[in-house]
């Protein structure tokens, strides 16, 4: 019961996910060739409210569900992880046309090839764990 | 129109971006985080990926919480392909569908969320198809980690928290984004 609601928060996400087209590949391709502000708009006014309920959280020291007071850790500082990391994951990005979170909501919509790019990304998270002492971060 | 039609529509932008941002308050006051790639991670570890590196030695119990969110990410697409949608097209711009045909020779008019030409059965049971979708979900993947998130942690959350680090990986996500779409794609099709 206790994961009930993480199942209800995933089926809210994959729901806009869904109707707001942001699962569509073409939707990736228009946004990487600026012509529509769609995109856009959802990740600007999704960012713009985050910030105003980030802070607003901050500020009142709000407590989560189990009465712990919120706690969002900042991220580490490195030269190259977020660059590099950043510009590979956009290459995979504009390709596939999807991120993680849309490619399982792709599963549900009945786009079963969605799972051979699921199974590339396994692959990927799993060669960047054994890679990663190779790798400038 | 009324709502009940409405919701057969396209939803726009000022109804996602802000749901979105309801939905990364809600994991933040369940004690958690909104990061879609860290999944995978959780997948590869209980896989048993441990094995091959300390990366993967981690309690993935703790994350099982992130399977169930991917659960109904599954049912939420489900519901909506099913029972939210009358069209199945996607209402792009006029522009894109030209660019559609002179960058990449897809065609504009398909009545689907992803184009028959990358992930139709075509595209299955070829050897550069199935190259192509792997090699686009292993960089997603790869890069999704290296950064340490992926559009949901940094371009939605981090910098909902105003970090300079997400600042660096979304510039990032555009640059690579961009090159994909620009150079190198109208290459592969």
């Amino acid at each position: 019961m206790k994961y009930l609601k993480y199942i209800g928060v995933g089926l809210i996400f994959g729901v806009v996910m869904s109707k707001a087209e942001i699962i569509s590949w073409y939707r990736i391709y228009e946004m990487f060739h600026f012509q529509s502000f769609h995109m856009y708009g959802i990740i600007g006014s999704a960012v713009l409210l985050g910030i105003i309920l980030t802070q607003a959280m901050k500020a009142a020291e709000m407590k989560t569900i189990e009465g712990e007071t919120v706690n969002i850790p900042p991220k580490d500082s490195f030269k190259y992880k977020y660059w590099l990391g950043g510009i590979i994951f956009g290459l995979g990005w504009a390709l596939s046309g999807a991120c993680p979170g849309p490619m399982y909501v792709l599963v549900g919509y009945g786009h079963l090839s969605i799972l051979v790019v699921i199974l590339g990304a396994l692959l990927g998270t799993f060669s960047y764990g054994v890679l990663r002492k190779y790798l400038p971060h | 129109m009324n709502f009940s039609e409405l919701i057969y529509e396209p939803w726009p932008w000022y109804v996602a971006g802000p749901i979105i941002a309801a939905i990364m308050f809600l994991l933040i006051y369940f004690g958690k985080d909104f990061g879609m790639s860290y999944n995978l991670k959780t997948l590869c570890a209980a896989a048993g990926a441990d094995r091959a590196s300390d990366f993967f030695r981690f309690e993935w119990q703790k994350y099982k919480w992130n399977l169930m969110v991917v659960l109904g990410a599954i049912l939420g697409g489900f519901i909506s392909s099913n029972f939210l949608t009358k069209d199945p097209s996607v209402d792009i711009s006029e522009g894109t569908k030209a660019t559609l045909v002179q960058d990449l020779g897809f065609d504009p008019s398909a009545a689907a969320y992803l184009p028959s030409e990358i992930f139709g059965v075509e595209a299955l049971t070829s050897p550069t198809g199935i190259f192509i979708l792997l090699l686009g979900g292993f960089l997603v993947g790869f890069g999704s980690r290296y950064a340490g998130g992926c559009t949901s942690g940094h371009a939605i959350s981090g910098l909902s928290n105003l970090q300079l680090p997400s600042l660096k990986a979304t510039i990032g996500f555009f640059i690579g984004g961009l090159i994909m779409t620009h150079l190198i794609m109208p290459f592969i099709f």
